[in-house]
């Protein structure tokens, strides 16, 4: 109202109007940076303790394989948990990747009546089934077949990689079919116009031209892969300990949180290490993010 | 001929991989509702959940996932649809737009614990809303506002170049344009997009057993004075979804019929997730032909 | 219609703001009114943490709403994990923290002082037993045996008079209380996580696990067991609530209800209602936990057995 004061000129309605509108969804996004900037401050302020006031070196905590928090001689090594975690989501990717892009394919290149029909509205049923119930599913089907055909338990990385990759393949599929239909008509018309077949069409034309952001859609996928909680807690198996192979009891980041943060006191060694592995979340978000973000950049060139 | 045959094996593994993908949600699907639907039954989906006896439902369990979903749109939209606006139309490409973008990414693909925790020292502790539905709906909101916002940015970018044009050349100020020329058209997109958004708030439960709490008060279902602690529209009461409820059962339920408990309201959730997808398309296309008739009208 | 669309933005802005505004007012409410001093005892009270002691208290606090002296007490039951519930009663936001183990064990070194400050109020007794899949052949164990099993040293069930079946361990996350339960007074020793094995937190999975994959060994609270897994005799001594009442039995630990100081009168009344016969002997039975007061023994924190 600031213009009213000293102008005679009775200020035009539409430039309040527009005034407000600026005002209004600029509150909106810093609002949105407010949330953020204070999450990030929290989560780093309180793992950062584990190392400042505790005394924990960062590269035992980085590198150390042992985790014993609770003996005599308490020792926080988190690298079964950021190893497993790696180990999950990368071979999640790998299993759901193929399977993402073939559909991606198919609702967009093979047949493009009806494909998107019938595979979008599975794609995001999929994406809407809750991580208990895959969690669930998982353990009451998945971990007893891996017991019968495979050596161990059932439980362990395998079983945590396969119901991941359930979970992101509507991440990585919705991604790369968006790359796939904002392709231009002109590039594929001239390939079929020079005698290539349709799969000679999508291996050398379309794949390259799409190939960085089918990345960042893997590159997505293994993000959400990453902090996944509930589900793989339930079918990991959860032993602290880098795993001799994937049908052998792991852990992740996210289990060792969930299992342990409700059961510690706020503030102790073994909480505030459970918070710097949150931090240690928090980065590898950052990492995926900046990835897409050089990936997408490379499109642009 | 090679050529031939290589397309042919080709499109014959894009197409078995295709069907892997149906094959395991029916294969989910079938599953899920194979073991729950017999259990589901009318007093099933209103009694309120026994400890110990068999018997329990999942009433105050579903109402509270219905109604916290509706406290978390009230929040969600406005802040969502503003930030995306801005970001659409008023953001400057730059170092700070870029900024921006970068913070929404992280925040979308944030590990819902580490939100929940986050909710419980700030907002359950901190700000004093206890353990309740409006707690519940604020960690929500962390979740849905990232979705939201990249919802509305797309659906605006998507309004043709013309029709704003048409607006300026009418010397109408950028708001008037946003609010009459552009929301209408981004209308159907913005309304799928939510929905499909929300449907999500069906599922989490992580980040609500440290904010929205793990049990429910005793209803009154009768009495609808939103600050009374026994109504159930009282959005400062603690409140059990039905995630949370699953969850829970699933982990130390004392009921001789827990497991079916389980499958039962499992089954119940996916309907719901389904009920919302069907509908969000269904909206999305009646709202997409209204407003394109209205243009020819013009 | 369209000039409305800012206004109507900013209406439901205003109304999200109002609603938190109201959050606060009903907050300082609740929190005042506990000290009415009528006949009718008034106010709220918030209990936080175990969620194995969570059934308990939730299923007692609906009864104390359901008395009529107790009308106009609000009771709510938040799970969360005894580390959040001592965690909350000792900043205060919580009355009523709920525990499986002594506030001293987990409020240990610079936080020893807040473990002073907490008033111990054991409701219940619960008491594990040691249990495997149903096809081990063994049905007794010896401490040392367990002892063995936990920590490596015997891999197979023959080893200990069973079947020919590699011993799998289901075990909870260390910082569990009923891990540490189990250890002290089952084991005598705290074992280190073997690799390999399979550590939960609930007993609903870990009872499912032990039930379904050959050869699985574990723990579990009296009131999780079913016909789907074996329960094994300690030393010989059957896991039956009568042996832990004498003595005999001795993995059991105390459930414990922490408030900050003394309780105000709203939680004194419920803590009170807690520990009446009528409770005792009714719901902590049937939620198959053992009352405190049959107990012919007690036990201090550094699990020192005294009889009464």
């Amino acid at each position: 109202m600031k213009s009213n004061n000293g102008s005679p000129v009775l200020i035009k309605k539409h430039h309040l109007e527009d005034w407000i509108g600026r005002i209004y969804t600029t509150f909106c996004v810093s609002l949105l940076v407010i949330i953020i900037v204070s999450m990030m401050y929290f989560v780093a302020s309180k793992g950062l303790t584990t190392f400042i006031k505790d005394g924990v070196n960062v590269g035992d905590f980085l590198f150390g394989t042992k985790w014993d928090p609770n003996g005599d001689n308490p020792v926080f090594g988190a690298l079964p948990f950021i190893a497993g975690s790696f180990a999950t989501s990368l071979l999640a990717a790998l299993i759901a990747s193929p399977l993402s892009i073939c559909a991606a394919l198919f609702m967009n290149e093979i047949v493009p009546s009806w494909g998107k029909r019938l595979l979008q509205p599975v794609i995001e049923l999929l994406a809407g089934i809750p991580s208990v119930v895959y969690g669930f599913v998982g353990l009451s089907v998945i971990v007893p077949l891996f017991r019968d055909i495979f050596p161990g338990q059932g439980i362990g990385i395998a079983a945590g990689a396969l119901v991941l990759s359930v979970m992101i393949l509507p991440t990585i599929t919705s991604i790369a079919s968006d790359a796939l239909s904002s392709l231009p008509k002109g590039l594929k018309e001239s390939s079929y116009a020079l005698g290539a077949t349709r799969w000679q069409t999508i291996y050398s034309v379309i794949l390259p031209t799409v190939m960085p952001s089918l990345l960042t859609g893997v590159v997505l996928g293994m993000a959400r892969a990453f902090g996944e909680a509930l589900a793989v807690q339930m079918v990991i198996g959860n032993a602290p300990h880098v795993p001799r192979s994937l049908f052998e009891s792991a852990s992740t980041l996210t289990s060792v949180i969930t299992l342990n943060m409700g059961n510690t006191v706020m503030g102790s060694v073994q909480n505030n290490a459970l918070w710097s592995m949150a931090l240690a979340l928090m980065v590898m978000t950052f990492i995926f993010v900046i990835v897409v973000r050089l990936l997408e950049r490379r499109h642009r060139l | 001929m090679k050529p031939r045959t290589a397309d042919k094996i080709a499109t014959g593994v894009i197409v078995t991989f295709s069907s892997v993908i149906v094959a395991v949600l029916l294969g989910l699907l079938g599953f899920i509702l194979f073991r729950g639907l017999s259990h589901i039954s009318w007093s099933f989906l209103t009694s309120v959940p026994q400890t110990i006896r068999a018997g329990g439902g999942i009433g105050p369990q579903l109402f509270n996932s219905l109604f916290l979903l509706v406290l978390t749109l009230i929040i969600t939209i406005p802040l969502g649809l503003g930030a995306g606006i801005y970001m659409a139309e008023y953001a400057k490409p730059g170092k700070i737009t870029g900024a921006i973008r970068l913070v929404v990414e992280v925040l979308s693909s944030f590990p819902s614990i580490v939100v929940g925790l986050f909710g419980l020292l700030l907002i359950v502790n901190t700000f004093g809303f206890g353990f309740s539905l409006f707690s519940g709906a604020l960690v929500l909101t962390i979740f849905n506002l990232p979705l939201m916002v990249r919802v509305t940015e797309q659906a605006f970018r998507g309004v043709p170049k013309e029709q704003k044009e048409a607006g300026l050349a009418l010397g109408l100020s950028k708001w008037k344009i946003i609010i009459s020329i552009l929301l209408p058209v981004a209308i159907p997109n913005l309304v799928t997009g939510t929905v499909l958004a929300a449907g999500r708030v069906f599922g989490e439960a992580a980040a609500l057993l440290f904010t929205a709490g793990m049990s429910t008060p005793r209803l009154d279902f009768t009495n609808w004075n939103p600050l009374s602690p026994t109504s159930p529209i009282n959005p400062f009461r603690p409140a059990e979804t039905l995630a949370v409820h699953i969850w829970k059962i699933n982990s130390e339920g004392l009921a001789p019929d827990a497991m079916a408990i389980a499958a039962g309201a499992s089954a119940v959730l996916v309907i719901l997730v389904l009920i919302f997808n069907l509908t969000a398309r269904w909206l999305g296309r009646v709202l997409y032909q209204a407003f394109t008739a209205s243009k020819v009208m013009k | 219609m369209k000039l409305k669309k800012p206004a109507l933005l900013m209406g439901t802005l205003a109304l999200v703001l109002a609603l938190s505004a109201c959050g606060n007012n009903g907050e300082n409410k609740g929190a005042s009114n506990s000290t009415d001093t009528n006949k009718a005892l008034t106010g709220s009270l918030l209990a936080v943490g175990s969620t194995a002691l969570q059934p308990l208290v939730e299923q007692v606090g609906q009864k104390f709403m359901a008395d009529s002296k107790y009308a106009g007490v609000q009771v709510q039951v938040q799970g969360g994990g005894s580390g959040t519930g001592l965690t909350q009663v000792s900043g205060g936001q919580a009355d009523i923290g709920n525990s499986d183990v002594f506030a001293e064990e987990k409020l240990k070194d610079a936080d020893a002082d807040k473990a002073k400050e907490l008033i111990d109020h054991q409701v219940a007794v619960v008491a594990m037993s040691i249990v495997s899949n149903k096809d081990t052949g063994v049905d007794t164990l010896t401490k040392q045996q367990m002892v063995d099993i936990f920590t490596g040293k015997v891999t197979n069930w023959n080893e200990v008079g069973g079947i020919d079946e590699k011993i799998v361990i289901v075990n909870r996350p260390s910082s569990s209380g009923t891990r540490s339960t189990f250890e002290k007074y089952a084991l005598g020793t705290k074992v280190e996580d073997m690799a390999g094995a399979i550590q939960e937190e609930s007993s609903g999975t870990v009872r499912k696990i032990v039930g379904e994959t050959p050869g699985a060994i574990g723990y579990l609270a009296f009131s999780y067991l079913d016909d789907s897994i074996t329960s094994i005799k300690y030393d010989g001594v059957e896991a039956k609530v009568e042996n832990v009442i004498t003595g005999e039995y001795p993995v059991w630990a105390y459930e414990h209800m922490y408030t900050k100081g003394e309780p105000n009168e709203v939680v004194k009344a419920f803590l009170d209602y807690m520990v009446s016969d009528e409770i005792q002997n009714g719901d902590v039975v049937e939620l198959g936990y053992i009352p405190a007061s049959q107990m012919q023994v007690t036990r201090d924190v550094d699990g020192n057995v005294t009889k009464k």
